[in-house]
């Protein structure tokens, strides 16, 4: 489904990714994590189209189209999503107004029909169950006065309803206590398919033992220098990410 | 579609395309002002004496006055002696007695306009007066107006036909020594509506009116006056629209409403002049005076305003809250983009007990337009309990445009209570990346946030102006991103 390859990525002429290679099919659940300035957030938003980047070198294919050269909403109605780290406000927009513009735009864009009041409340009202959200939701300004956990659970929401092809979740447990974050990796699992395909963005291994992934990467220096299963990011909990640089020297 | 929303239609083209004149044989007055043209106004409305002396009585009045400077505007000097002070649609002496006698050329204008002025019987039934330049035109459903006692007609027809009813009211709210365009404005206002609603009668549907500046250099001074008797119920729609020009223009209203016991106007005004071109030229000067006298106790008056057009819109409608437990409310939406700039706002002045104003304004600035929000709120000593709470909101769009806020808090009772509340946001880049990836377009963006900010507002309107505002505001800040 998607395919990086030799990806390099300038932030203010500052190289952060240098020449990425990963492969994602549908079904798969992929783990990145690495240290702090690796540029685990820049790949995430240079997949969601995000200004501010300038891609000098490589490739992304998304289902064999061009992904770069697609603007933001058009990647959305291909069916790229982007939980955020941190999420914005967006005041006396309504959630559920805010939802169902998106989705009717997204399905508009897909040659679908919109849907209307009726229908669209049935979809969310389903989704809602499904990720074991609460209609308070639905009635309060988007991410208006939410609390860090809200923000994140209102994201997994968003995703639920749009249900993207590709799900890209940049640091979801960040600022998170462990309740709150099994509440989110719980929607999260509940939105796992065989046609949908998953990176999870993450500095800690916690996250991991609740979305259990298929694959770990490890980027550091821009690169993704190790790549393995879940007992990858067991090790790296122990050992730490310095581990990886000895290894790698040795 | 109702005949309001035809008249809506032309502010929700894709670009300003009322950019035309009707050449129609005009009678315009040679640029200038002085005794001598008051007296040829007044003259050629057939006016009688009384109305002639106090339009010289303003206007000598309005030679011993200083024109303001401490708005937060800057516009160079308006030359007084340069503009026109009249100009109306040749015709015949008789005033038309049904459509069939109208111009076919001002029926053209109205046409293009999107106002099919024939179809009107047949809709959702408004009431439209056609104002014309400095003339009123057309006023249709005047029968079933007329059935309900309600008085609905052009001033000009007003000061010939109901002389005891302006000489009663005209200048009682906004005297003729109250402001230097005020005063100017009752020398040589040139028409406007006079709404009458007699006692106890809600008015059967809304009524609205609209305006056109045709020539170049005429100045557009317009008069409304509108009088609830006790217990009566009136909503006025007002909607503005000029053609382009190369000249600045300048339009100098003077609009009062009267409300009596347990009477309520709502007076609801979208307006959309044109802005100026990209350099900030040619644009109109919108410096009006409106003013509302909550007479009566347990009166009601309430301004809802859609301001998107015009270079410089100067303007504070107001309500003087008179009657114990009358209510004063100003809802406001000012949109400010390219080089436009408003200093705009509104005075509360409580006067009688237990008495209550609200005031929601949101200002929302783009490219480097200059939007302030200028209020005062003023218990006098014997407003016992009164209230007032003011929301002031500011939107900024993008990195050159500014909003500014100037409150102004007078209490002289010890019993009043005012609380005022501001924020000031922007629609950042983050924002409109939140929106893209969910798959919104970056115009469906701004319109999404810019709505759910002025929702308040909007909710004030009635029903078909809310819609077409909407609508006036996403053509209004096409582009306005980036």
């Amino acid at each position: 489904m998607l395919n990086i390859e030799k990806l390099q990525v300038s932030v203010d002429d500052k190289p952060i990714l240098n020449g990425v290679d990963l492969k994602v099919n549908a079904g798969e659940v992929h783990a990145i994590m690495g240290p702090n300035g690796s540029g685990k957030s820049t790949l995430a938003h240079i997949l969601a189209g995000r200004d501010g980047y300038a891609v000098t070198g490589g490739t992304v294919s998304f289902e064999g189209e061009n992904l770069l050269a697609l603007e933001p909403e058009e990647r959305a109605h291909r069916g790229v999503f982007l939980a955020m780290q941190y999420p914005v406000e967006l005041p006396g927009v309504n959630n559920m107004v805010f939802m169902k513009t998106a989705l009717n735009a997204v399905r508009t864009a897909r040659g679908e029909a919109a849907l209307d009041a009726v229908g669209f409340m049935k979809l969310v009202r389903e989704r809602l169950r499904l990720v074991q959200m609460d209609e308070r939701f639905l009635k309060r300004n988007v991410n208006a006065g939410f609390s860090g956990g809200e923000k994140k659970r209102n994201e997994i929401l968003q995703m639920a309803v749009l249900e993207p092809k590709l799900a890209i979740l940049d640091e979801t447990d960040s600022g998170l206590d462990i309740d709150a974050m099994r509440v989110v990796a719980d929607g999260v699992n509940a939105l796992r398919s065989p046609e949908r395909a998953m990176i999870v963005v993450t500095h800690y291994q916690r996250l991991l033992d609740y979305i259990e992934p298929d694959f770990v990467h490890v980027l550091a220096g821009g690169r993704i220098v190790r790549s393995g299963d879940r007992t990858l990011a067991q090790e790296l909990e122990e050992k730490g990410y310095g581990w990886l640089e000895q290894e790698d020297a040795a | 579609m109702s005949s309001s929303n035809q008249a809506m239609d032309r502010f929700v083209s894709g670009e300003y395309r009322h950019g035309f004149v009707t050449p129609v044989e005009s009678d315009t007055l040679p640029p200038g002002l002085s005794e001598e043209v008051i007296r040829a106004i007044s003259a050629r409305k057939e006016e009688p004496d009384w109305m002639l002396q106090r339009r010289l009585k303003a206007y000598h009045h309005w030679l011993t006055m200083t024109e303001p400077d401490w708005a937060h505007l800057r516009h160079p000097p308006i030359d007084f002696n340069g503009i026109s002070y009249y100009s109306a649609p040749k015709r015949d002496k008789d005033a038309p007695k049904s459509l069939d006698e109208i111009d076919p050329q001002l029926l053209e204008t109205y046409r293009k306009l999107g106002i099919p002025v024939e179809e009107q019987k047949a809709l959702a039934g408004v009431a439209v007066d056609a104002v014309f330049d400095s003339v009123s035109v057309a006023t249709t459903f005047r029968k079933t107006l007329h059935e309900a006692g309600v008085i609905f007609c052009s001033m000009s027809e007003a000061v010939r036909e109901h002389p005891e009813l302006v000489q009663k009211y005209l200048g009682s709210v906004v005297p003729h020594t109250d402001n230097f365009f005020a005063s100017l404005n009752s020398a040589v206002f040139s028409d406007g509506t006079f709404v009458y609603i007699p006692e106890g009668v809600r008015c059967p549907m809304e009524l609205s009116t609209y305006f056109r500046i045709n020539e170049a250099k005429t100045g557009q001074f317009e008069r409304t006056l509108i009088v609830a008797e006790a217990g009566s119920h009136v909503s006025y729609l007002e909607g503005c629209t000029a053609p382009m020009r190369d000249e600045n223009q300048l339009h100098a209203a003077v609009v009062e409403l009267v409300a009596m016991e347990d009477a309520r106007i709502k007076y609801s005004t979208v307006q959309n002049w044109y802005p100026g071109d990209a350099q900030g030229r040619g644009g109109i000067y919108n410096f009006v005076t409106k003013r509302g006298d909550c007479h009566g106790d347990r009166s009601h008056i309430s301004w809802t305003q859609v301001e998107t057009g015009s270079a410089i819109t100067w303007k504070y409608p107001s309500c003087i809250l008179r009657g114990d437990d009358s209510v004063g409310e100003f809802y406001s939406v000012a949109v400010t983009r390219g080089r436009q700039q408003a200093d705009t706002g509104t005075k509360m002045i409580h006067m009688g007990r237990n008495t209550r104003s609200t005031i929601v304004s949101k200002g929302i600035s783009a490219g480097e337009g200059q939007n302030a929000y200028r209020g005062l709120v003023r218990m006098t000593p014997k407003a016992e309990n009164a209230r007032n709470h003011t929301q002031c909101d500011s939107l900024l769009i993008g990195e050159r445009c500014g909003a500014h806020t100037f409150p102004y808090m007078e209490v002289r009772n010890p019993t009043a209570k005012v609380e005022h509340e501001a924020t000031t946001s922007k629609i950042g880049d983050d924002q409109l990346f939140y929106c893209r990836q969910r798959g919104l377009s970056e115009e469906d963006a701004v319109s999404l946030i810019v709505n759910g900010f002025c929702k308040e507002v909007f909710n004030e309107l009635p029903m078909e102006f809310a819609v077409e505002a909407q609508k006036l505001l996403n053509v209004t800040l096409e582009g306005a991103v980036g």
